[in-house]
């Protein structure tokens, strides 16, 4: 005997993850699809406990002829870091003193955030599709953040005197996602900023916002900013899905011609 | 001014207002974040007496955050109505919440009464209420609204189809609408969160669900929720906007942190009003708010982050909004820990904002980095269904794969239904047996096959 009514518009299954036709008994999830969603809880769970191979992430960012410079936030350990975001969003002593002044138009902050899973995938293979795009953009080094939050590139960007500063990040883990990272870009970062100061990529992984995709709506977003001189809220993204933008591809500026 | 208050023999002071409430507050790790909880168990339950002494008129002589300082205090000063607040105005917090709790504050008298609250009184009253006060007084509280259906009627549970899609693809959001409206999901709205916030893919999305509303005849309304000004230049650009959306907390600074204020939010609402898209009401405006969004723009002033979160309703009510939801367990555990948080949490945001007339929904909801499960979500779930809520979120499977958190499922809100006795909105029950999805909508009774022009609308 079989309880469980099955909906007729499953094969809708491979135009997304989400779970849609799982069916029901009553009004009621059935058994495997409980304890699927069960076991997938269980496993974003541990994804955020799991420390950032902070190693392996530099030697990637390395092999990109990127320097790299290690810090941490003044968060100690991981459960600091989930019940204070402030200790997160701000440099621990001896991080500060590793990073002097080296004036440049775009420094980068690695961050493990809530996914080490997030940036030992993608941190990597992402700049490797955007730094070949970015013409007319002097680099400063790449800060590889250990317990760090958004708001940790503000004081790092201040401190390097970067124009504008990109932080990547890992995202909360979703069931079907542990490891999507987010890219915030900063005009003029500065402790004290705020979200609306900023844009946001979300997403980024090969099965979200795909690397090329991401790579050419940072691309647009930070030759609006320098043309503007501000990022956040006023600052429109008017790319597609894809982060074409027809209109503005061509204009030199954009491109960093 | 200073509060006291003495305890067998043990006395307690509160240097002022804001920190007799902080104190008063139920544990949170948001409270502890802040540094403005209370020290220990002992001192909570002694600032709940001295609060529950304060006569309610304090509230209206000082304010937690000046005047002068923020506009949101302006707001609530300059539109308190005095006369609405009379019948209580001789009460002390403990007092109005006895009065709440007795028979005399009927939904009569509690609908008369809401312009006379302030956010901070209400806030104030549920930090002495235990979780079955805020389900009871709830529960006889009702704030209908109305756009093309009417939600918040006794007995009804509406829920927003939140078909969300990591990277906003059309086929991908058109099989979860598919999935939730066969589970008779999306009475309060057909929302989605884009993943881009990028003007033509807003447009592209508003101009997706209003064909799939108008095709298949729908009574209920569309949302993508992007910023303000953003759906202010989609409106521009001629898109076909029903609601516009923006989230909103209690403090200026913290909504300047969202890039908002009263103005902006003025204008959002002048733009949506001037399309006249709705068909029975003109509620044209969508809130979301949340426990903690103001200490984590450092915005707070140093108010507990219960009282700030009232204060968010006071904006919203400005607005005479068609859904208002706080995103109780989205933002994270170093505002509210674990479940227990959280329950506790959902029933007072849904408490205050019911009492101060605003049209409150919940996101039942808990990210992966807080202590908390399905378990925690039933329960919420159960009360909220018991305490009248107006709306709450349905997704596939609870899992919103673009925003990486869980919420109550299109399965959920059946269960509430089934448990608790609550239909839809009656338009959109009438719609559901009409297109065939369920045979009873009344008692929650599903068909088992798939009506050709939903068919059409998923598989081309």
């Amino acid at each position: 005997m079989n309880d469980v009514i099955k909906n007729p518009w499953g094969e809708l299954r491979r135009l997304t993850a989400a779970r849609i036709a799982l069916g029901r008994v009553g009004t009621s999830l059935p058994t495997a699809a409980h304890l699927d969603f069960q076991y997938d809880h269980a496993r974003a769970r541990d994804a955020v406990h799991r420390p950032l191979d902070a190693e392996a992430v530099a030697a990637g960012l390395r092999a990109q002829n990127l320097d790299v410079l290690r810090v941490h936030s003044a968060a100690p350990d991981r459960a600091t870091y989930l019940q204070r975001p402030d200790l997160g969003r701000r440099l621990d002593d001896a991080s500060r003193v590793l990073l002097h002044p080296q004036p440049c138009d775009l420094a980068f902050v690695v961050a493990d955030g809530l996914s080490s899973f997030a940036i030992e995938n993608h941190a990597a293979p992402f700049l490797a599709t955007l730094l070949p795009m970015l013409k007319g953009f002097a680099l400063g080094p790449v800060a590889l953040a250990l317990q760090g939050r958004v708001a940790l590139g503000d004081e790092i960007g201040a401190l390097l005197q970067a124009k504008i500063v990109v932080v990547l990040i890992g995202e909360r883990p979703g069931l079907s996602s542990p490891d999507s990272m987010g890219l915030y870009l900063t005009w003029a970062p500065e402790k004290g900023r705020t979200d609306a100061d900023r844009n946001c990529i979300s997403n980024i992984r090969p099965e979200g916002l795909a690397y090329e995709a991401a790579a050419r709506k940072t691309l647009y977003l930070l030759g609006e900013a320098r043309r503007l001189s501000y990022s956040g809220v006023r600052l429109k993204d008017e790319t597609d899905a894809n982060g074409l933008t027809l209109a503005r591809e061509s204009r030199p500026e954009l491109s960093g011609a | 001014m200073a509060y006291a208050h003495s305890v067998r023999g043990r006395s307690f002071r509160f240097d002022d207002l804001k920190t007799l409430l902080a104190k008063a507050t139920p544990a949170r790790s948001g409270d502890a974040l802040a540094g403005i909880a209370a020290a220990d168990d002992s001192e909570r339950a002694a600032a709940q007496w001295a609060l529950a002494d304060l006569p309610l008129k304090t509230f209206l002589n000082e304010q937690v955050i000046p005047y002068e300082q923020d506009e949101v205090t302006r707001l609530i000063v300059d539109s308190h109505d005095s006369g609405a607040f009379a019948p209580v105005s001789h009460l002390t917090v403990g007092d109005f919440r006895n009065f709440l709790l007795s028979d005399a504050a009927d939904e009569a008298a509690l609908a008369a009464l809401a312009p006379g609250l302030t956010p901070e009184m209400v806030a104030a009253t549920s930090k002495i209420m235990r979780a079955q006060d805020l389900v009871l007084v709830a529960r006889k509280c009702r704030v209908v609204t109305k756009f093309r259906n009417t939600i918040g009627l006794k007995g009804r549970l509406s829920t927003r189809l939140q078909p969300n899609h990591p990277t906003d693809d059309p086929a991908g959001i058109a099989a979860s609408v598919l999935d939730g409206l066969m589970y008779g999901s999306g009475d309060a709205v057909i929302g989605i969160n884009p993943a881009s916030d990028s003007i033509p893919a807003v447009m592209k999305l508003v101009a997706m669900l209003d064909e799939i509303i108008s095709r298949q005849n729908i009574p209920t309304q569309s949302c993508v929720l992007t910023h303000v000004t953003t759906s202010i230049e989609a409106i521009s650009r001629g898109a076909p906007i029903d609601l516009v959306f923006q989230s909103i907390a209690g403090t200026e600074a913290a909504n300047k942190s969202f890039g908002v204020d009263l103005a902006v939010l003025k204008e959002g609402r002048d733009a949506a009003l001037s399309l006249q898209r709705g068909t029975v009401g003109d509620n044209v405006m969508y809130f979301e708010t949340g426990q903690g969004s103001a200490l984590s723009a450092e915005a707070h002033h140093g108010v507990d982050q219960q009282t700030v979160e009232a204060r968010a309703y006071a904006v919203a009510r400005a607005f005479k909004p068609l859904l208002v939801n706080t995103v109780v367990g989205f933002i994270g555990p170093e505002y509210l820990y674990n479940g227990k948080q959280i329950i506790r949490a959902g029933l007072e945001d849904h408490f205050c904002g019911k009492l101060l007339g605003v049209p409150m929904g919940c996101d039942i909801c808990y990210t992966n980095h807080a202590e908390a499960d399905q378990d925690d979500m039933d329960v919420l779930l159960t009360l909220l269904g018991a305490a009248g809520v107006n709306f709450i979120m349905g997704i596939p499977g609870s899992d919103d794969i673009m925003l990486n958190y869980q919420t109550t499922s299109f399965h959920d809100a059946l269960y509430a239904r089934r448990v608790l006795n609550l239909a839809p909105a009656p338009e959109f029950a009438a719609w559901l047996e009409r297109a065939g999805i369920f045979t009873d909508a009344s008692a929650a009774k599903l068909g088992e096959s798939l009506p050709a022009p939903l068919r059409a609308l998923a598989f081309g």
